[in-house]
C-alpha cells in the first residue's frame, strides 16, 4: 500500500512570503475588505442585546468546557449510542489513519464517485487529495468548496471558503472548467449552473461524506447546520454515508445542542438559524424507504488528545469552528486565508495550528497578532485567544515549554534584549540612562533590525530630550 | 489496529483530564414569558417569510382548497406524498383524475433504490410537520417510515403543513417537551426556508441544492 | 459597570515608559489638569514600565519582574493613573494573571483594583468641567484596541472631548479597527502593519479633521508616523495636552 505523508505542505512554509504576496494582490484585499464588513454588520445586527449575548455565550463557554473535561467518558458514551443506532465508529490517531479508514469503507463498497458536504477535518485529511491519488473521485458539493475545488484551491475561510474570489473570478473558473458553461457573471445564473452539475452528481454519488458540527453522546446524534441542502444530499441519497468529526466535538445532552447551535449560526453568518439543521441518529432503519444503509463515524484525534492536558491551552478545543474571530481580525482582513498556510487561519490557526503542526514551523504564525481583543471579544464560547497567543509566543522562546516544538526560539538575541529590558526597568539609574540616551541618541540611530521594519513606511519616532522623569522633577511634583 | 487506536488516544484523554475535576454548572436559560399562540404564529410567520419561505394561515378544514390553489398558480407537473400520513392521505383523498391544472399524484411507495430516476424528475413535495419552533422561525421535521426523507429535499417545491397548536416558543423548549433525549428519528430536521447561498460574493440566492420554494401552510 | 471612588486628596501618576520617553509633555498635562481638579499627584520617580512589552512579545517572567517592581513602588492606597488605556488595561486586566497562584496574585488584585485610566479617571472620579478657548476646528479621536476592549473607556476620552465647545468631533467609520501597532507586532510583521495603517489613515482622512486625538501613545507614534511619512498634513496629539492647550487659549 502506498502510503504517503499527505499531512505535509509541499514548499516549505514561508510565512512572510505568503504576507508578502497577499497583501501584493489588491483584488483580494478589496474582496476580503467588503465581505468582512458584511459578515460582522450582520452578526451585530443578530446580537444586538448585549446582555443576552453574554448570557448565551456564558451558557456556550460552560458548556464547551464540562464536554471538554468529561472526553473520555462522552466519547466512549457516543460510541456506545451510535452503535447501538447502528452507526459504526471508528477512531483514528492521524489524518493518515483516518484517510485509510475511508478508503476501506469505500473499497468495500467498490464505490469510485465520493459526493462531499463541507468538513474542515476532511481539509485536515487533505482528503480529496488522498482519494484522487487512489482513482476515486472526492467532489465538493458545497458551492464554495466547488468554485475552490474547481480551481486546485484550499478554503480561504472556515465557512465561506471562496470568500477570497469575486464572481468575476468564479465567473471565468466555470466558463473554463465545466463543459458548455457560458461566461456569466449573474450570481443566480452561476448558482443555477453549479446546482444542474452537482444534482447530478447527488443523483450518482455512491458515498456521501461530510463533517460534524456537534455530536451529543446522550442520544448518538449527529448534527450538521448548513444553507444549501448540499449536506443533506450527501447524507441522504447515496447509499453510504461517512462523518468525519475531530473528537472534541462532542457534548453531553441534546439539551446542549440549542444554545450552541444559536451561537454558531448567529456567530457564523448572522442568522437566527441556518435553513437546514440536520440532526442524524442512524442509518435507514427496517421500513423506511430513503437514507442510507449504512453510516460511519470517523472520530480523529489529530494532536487534540495533546492540546487536552494544559488547563489554559485546552481552552483552544472549546472552538465550535464559527469563522466569526476570522472575520473581526483585522490580521485576516489584510491577509486573507491562504497565507497562513495551513487549515485554519486567522485567529483560532494562531493558537491551534501551533499545536497541531508544531511551533518549529509554525512560530511565525501567532507572531501575526496586534493582540487587539477583537477575537476574543465575539468569540462564541469566550475562548481567550490573544492569552493563548502569548502564551504561544512564550513557548516558542521556552526551553521547558510544553508545546511541540517549544523553544525554537530560544537561541535568538531577543531573549537577551529581553532580559536586559527587564533589569533597566527595576532600576531608575539604568533607566534613566536608557531615557537620555534614547533622547540624544535616537535621532542617530542607524536604521537597522527594528528601526529599519519601523521606518519602512513610518518617520522614525522622536525621542524628547527631557523625559517625563526630568520634567516632573524640574516642575516639583511630589514624589511623596 | 482500529482498537489500540481507540485505546491509545481514550488513554491519552483520560490522562489529560486527570479524576479529579469540578465540572463548571451550565447557567440555565433565561426566563421568557410564553409566547400567546397568536404571537407564536406571527413570529414564526415573520421571521420564515424574511427567510423567503411562503407562508400561509388556513383554517384547519380549508387547507386542501389552499393547497390546490397554490399548486395550479404555481403549474407544477407532479407531486410526491406520503401515503399512510394525515396529510398525505388527506391529498389523496381530494385529488380527483385531471382535475384543471392539479400536479399528478405520486405515492412514495418503495424504497429509494428503485425510485430514484423519477423521483428526482418530481416537481414538488408535500409533508407533515413535527411542530415548528417560533423564536427562530423554523420547522421540525420528523421523517419515519411512512415519510420518506427525501420529500423534503429533492423535488423544487416543498410544501409543510403545519399544526398551530404544535409551535414551541424555543428549540429548547421543542426538544424538552417533545423527549426528544428519550428517541430521536433516524434523521430530524429543521427547516427554515428554500435552500440558499451566499458563497459567491455573499450575494444571498435561493434554491442551490434543495427546494427552491417553501409553501408552509399553517393550519389555524 | 464600575464603582467609582469619591474624589481623592492624592493620587499616583504612572507615566509609562513611552510617555516617559516621547511625549513628556503630554505626561505633564495630564499632571497639571489633575491638579487643577485639586488632586495632590504624585509622581515616584523609581517607576518605569508596566511590562506589557514583555508580556506580549512571549517573556511573562521578566514582565513580571518589572510588573513586580512596579507593585512596590505604587504601594500606598492612591487611586493609580495612567495616561495610556493599553498600560491601564496591563495593570487592571493581566497583572493578577500574571502572578498565576502565587503568593502576590492577591497583592496584584489589590493593585489592579486601584488602576485609572487618565481620562476614566477625569470623567468619572474628578467631574471635570472644560472651558474651551480655542478657535473653532474639527478633530477625530482615535482609541486604542486596550482603551476600547479591556478598558471600556472610549465613552469617556470622547465625552471630554465633547466639553470643549469650539472643538468638532467627527467619529472615525471603522472606529473599533485596530491601528496596527500592536508593540512589537509593528516591527515583528511591518508589512501587515503597514497595511493596517494605511487603512486607518484613510479613514482619518475621510473625517476632514485637522488633527487626530488619541489616548495612547504607541498608536498615536504609529499612525502620525505614518502620516508625516506621507506627508500628510494632519497632526496627531494626545488627548491631555490638546485640552491644556485649548483652555489656555492655545
Ligand atoms: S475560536 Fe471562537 S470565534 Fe474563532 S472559530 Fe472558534 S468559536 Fe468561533
Amino acid at each position: 500500500m502506498e502510503t504517503k505523508d499527505t499531512k505535509r505542505v509541499e514548499k516549505p512554509f514561508d510565512f512572510k512570503a505568503n504576507v508578502i504576496k497577499a497583501l501584493g494582490n489588491r483584488q483580494l484585499r478589496s474582496n476580503l475588505k467588503f465581505a468582512m464588513g458584511s459578515m460582522t454588520a450582520k452578526r451585530k445586527a443578530l446580537f444586538s442585546d448585549t446582555a443576552a449575548f453574554e448570557a448565551l455565550r456564558a451558557r456556550g463557554n460552560a458548556i464547551r468546557r464540562r464536554a471538554l473535561l468529561q472526553l473520555p467518558e462522552l466519547l466512549e458514551q457516543l460510541e456506545r449510542k451510535c452503535t447501538e443506532n447502528g452507526i459504526t465508529v471508528h477512531w483514528a490517531e492521524t489524518t493518515d489513519a483516518a484517510n485509510e479508514i475511508v478508503l476501506g469503507i469505500l473499497r468495500d463498497h467498490g464505490a469510485t464517485r465520493v459526493v462531499k458536504g463541507k468538513s474542515m477535518v476532511s481539509e485536515e485529511m487533505h482528503l480529496n487529495r488522498f482519494l484522487g491519488d487512489h482513482g476515486i473521485e472526492s467532489l465538493e458539493t458545497d458551492l464554495g468548496e466547488f468554485i475552490i475545488q474547481l480551481d486546485g484551491e484550499t478554503p480561504s475561510h472556515i465557512i465561506v471558503p471562496a470568500i477570497h474570489k469575486n464572481k468575476q473570478e468564479i465567473a471565468r473558473t466555470f466558463h473554463e472548467k465545466l463543459p458548455d458553461t457560458p461566461y456569466t457573471e449573474v450570481v443566480e445564473e452561476l448558482n443555477a449552473i453549479a446546482r444542474k452539475t452537482l444534482r447530478k452528481k447527488f443523483y450518482e454519488g455512491e458515498v456521501g461524506l461530510s463533517g460534524v458540527n456537534m455530536a451529543v453522546a446522550e442520544t448518538g446524534t449527529l448534527c450538521l447546520v448548513e444553507n444549501e441542502g448540499n449536506g443533506r444530499m450527501c447524507t441522504t441519497v447515496p447509499p453510504v454515508h461517512i462523518a468525519v468529526m475531530g473528537i472534541e466535538k462532542v457534548v453531553e445532552k441534546l439539551s446542549d445542542v440549542p444554545p450552541l447551535l444559536r451561537l454558531l449560526t448567529g456567530s457564523a453568518t448572522g442568522q437566527l438559524v441556518t435553513t437546514y439543521v440536520n440532526m442524524i441518529t442512524s442509518p435507514r432503519k427496517p421500513g423506511e424507504k430513503d437514507g442510507p444503509r449504512e453510516v460511519h463515524l470517523i472520530l480523529l484525534d489529530n494532536g487534540r488528545s495533546t492540546i487536552l492536558p494544559d488547563e489554559k491551552l485546552r481552552q483552544t478545543l472549546q472552538c465550535i469552528r464559527c469563522g466569526t474571530c476570522l472575520n473581526h481580525c483585522p490580521v485576516y482582513t489584510r491577509i486573507g486565508g491562504h497565507a497562513y498556510g495551513f487549515v485554519y487561519p486567522g485567529p483560532i490557526g494562531k493558537i491551534l495550528t501551533p499545536q497541531m503542526e508544531g511551533l518549529d514551523r509554525t512560530s511565525a504564525i501567532p507572531t501575526a497578532s496586534t493582540l487587539c481583543n477583537a477575537c476574543e471579544e465575539v468569540c462564541p464560547v469566550q475562548i481567550p485567544i490573544p492569552d493563548l497567543i502569548r502564551r504561544l509566543r512564550n513557548e516558542s522562546y521556552d526551553p521547558d515549554g510544553s508545546v511541540c516544538g517549544h523553544g525554537v526560539k530560544r537561541n535568538l538575541a531577543e531573549t537577551a534584549v529581553w532580559k536586559a529590558w527587564a533589569l533597566v526597568n527595576r532600576h531608575r539609574a539604568l533607566n534613566a540612562v536608557g531615557t537620555r540616551m534614547a533622547g540624544i541618541f535616537g535621532p542617530m540611530l542607524p536604521r537597522i533590525g527594528p528601526l529599519a521594519e519601523w521606518t519602512r513606511s513610518r518617520n522614525r519616532p522622536e525621542f524628547a530630550r527631557k523625559s517625563l522623569h526630568d520634567m516632573a522633577r524640574e516642575e516639583g511634583i511630589s514624589d511623596e | 489496529m482500529n482498537d489500540t487506536a481507540r485505546e491509545r488516544i481514550l488513554g491519552r484523554l483520560r490522562k489529560a483530564v486527570g479524576q479529579e475535576r469540578t465540572l463548571p454548572a451550565v447557567p440555565p436559560p433565561p426566563e421568557t414569558p410564553p409566547l400567546s399562540r397568536d404571537d407564536k404564529i406571527e413570529r414564526l410567520n415573520t421571521l420564515m417569510t424574511a427567510m423567503r419561505s411562503e407562508v400561509h394561515l388556513v383554517p384547519r378544514d380549508a387547507w386542501v382548497e389552499k393547497l390546490k390553489a397554490i399548486l395550479q398558480e404555481k403549474g407544477l407537473t407532479q407531486m410526491i406524498y406520503a401515503p399512510g400520513t394525515p396529510i398525505g392521505d388527506a391529498v389523496a383523498a381530494a385529488w380527483s383524475e385531471g382535475e384543471g391544472g392539479l400536479p399528478a399524484l405520486r405515492p412514495y411507495e418503495q424504497a429509494v433504490e428503485s425510485f430514484k430516476e423519477e423521483l428526482f424528475a418530481i416537481d414538488a413535495g408535500i409533508t407533515g410537520t413535527a411542530g415548528a419552533v417560533a423564536e427562530t422561525g423554523a420547522l421540525i421535521l420528523w421523517p419515519d417510515e411512512t415519510e420518506p426523507r427525501l420529500i423534503s429535499l429533492v423535488p423544487a417545491v416543498h410544501i409543510a403543513v403545519l399544526d398551530a397548536d404544535r409551535i414551541y416558543d424555543t428549540l429548547d423548549e421543542a426538544v424538552e417537551k417533545g423527549g426528544w433525549a428519550e428517541g430521536m428519528p433516524t434523521n430530524a430536521l429543521l427547516v427554515s426556508g428554500p435552500s440558499k447561498t451566499a458563497d459567491i460574493e455573499l450575494v444571498l440566492a435561493f434554491g442551490v441544492h434543495g427546494p427552491k420554494a417553501l409553501v408552509v401552510l399553517v393550519l389555524t | 459597570m464600575r464603582q467609582y471612588p469619591p474624589k481623592p486628596e492624592k493620587a499616583y501618576f504612572f507615566g509609562t515608559c513611552l510617555v516617559d520617553m516621547a511625549y513628556p509633555k503630554a505626561g505633564m498635562a495630564a499632571i497639571r489638569l489633575m491638579q487643577r481638579e485639586g488632586v495632590r499627584v504624585i509622581f515616584p520617580p523609581e517607576q518605569s514600565c508596566c511590562g506589557q512589552p514583555a508580556y506580549n512579545s512571549g517573556f511573562p517572567a521578566e514582565a513580571r519582574q518589572v510588573a513586580e517592581k512596579q507593585m512596590e513602588i505604587f504601594d500606598k492606597p492612591y487611586p493609580i493613573v495612567v495616561p495610556s488605556g493599553s498600560c491601564a488595561g496591563m495593570m487592571r486586566h493581566h497583572y493578577p494573571k500574571i502572578f498565576g497562584n502565587s503568593p502576590l496574585r492577591a497583592r496584584a488584585e489589590a493593585f489592579s483594583e486601584r488602576v485609572f485610566e487618565w481620562s476614566e479617571f477625569l470623567v468619572h472620579v474628578l467631574d471635570i468641567q472644560l472651558e474651551d478657548r480655542g478657535a473653532p476646528m474639527t478633530v477625530t479621536w482615535h482609541s486604542s484596541c486596550h482603551a476600547a476592549r479591556e478598558m471600556g473607556v472610549i465613552g469617556d476620552s470622547k465625552a471630554l472631548i465633547r466639553k470643549l465647545k469650539n472643538v468638532t468631533l467627527v467619529e472615525l467609520e471603522n472606529e473599533h479597527q485596530c491601528c496596527g501597532f500592536g508593540g512589537t507586532f509593528s516591527v515583528k510583521q511591518p508589512e501587515i502593519s503597514e497595511a493596517m495603517v494605511e487603512d486607518k489613515i484613510e479613514d482619518i482622512q475621510q473625517t476632514g479633521a485637522a488633527a487626530l486625538l488619541g489616548g495612547d501613545c504607541g498608536c498615536l507614534m504609529n499612525i502620525t508616523g505614518a502620516m508625516a511619512h506621507r506627508r500628510i498634513p494632519i497632526t496627531g496629539h494626545h488627548l491631555a495636552e490638546f485640552i491644556w492647550e485649548r483652555i489656555h487659549g492655545d
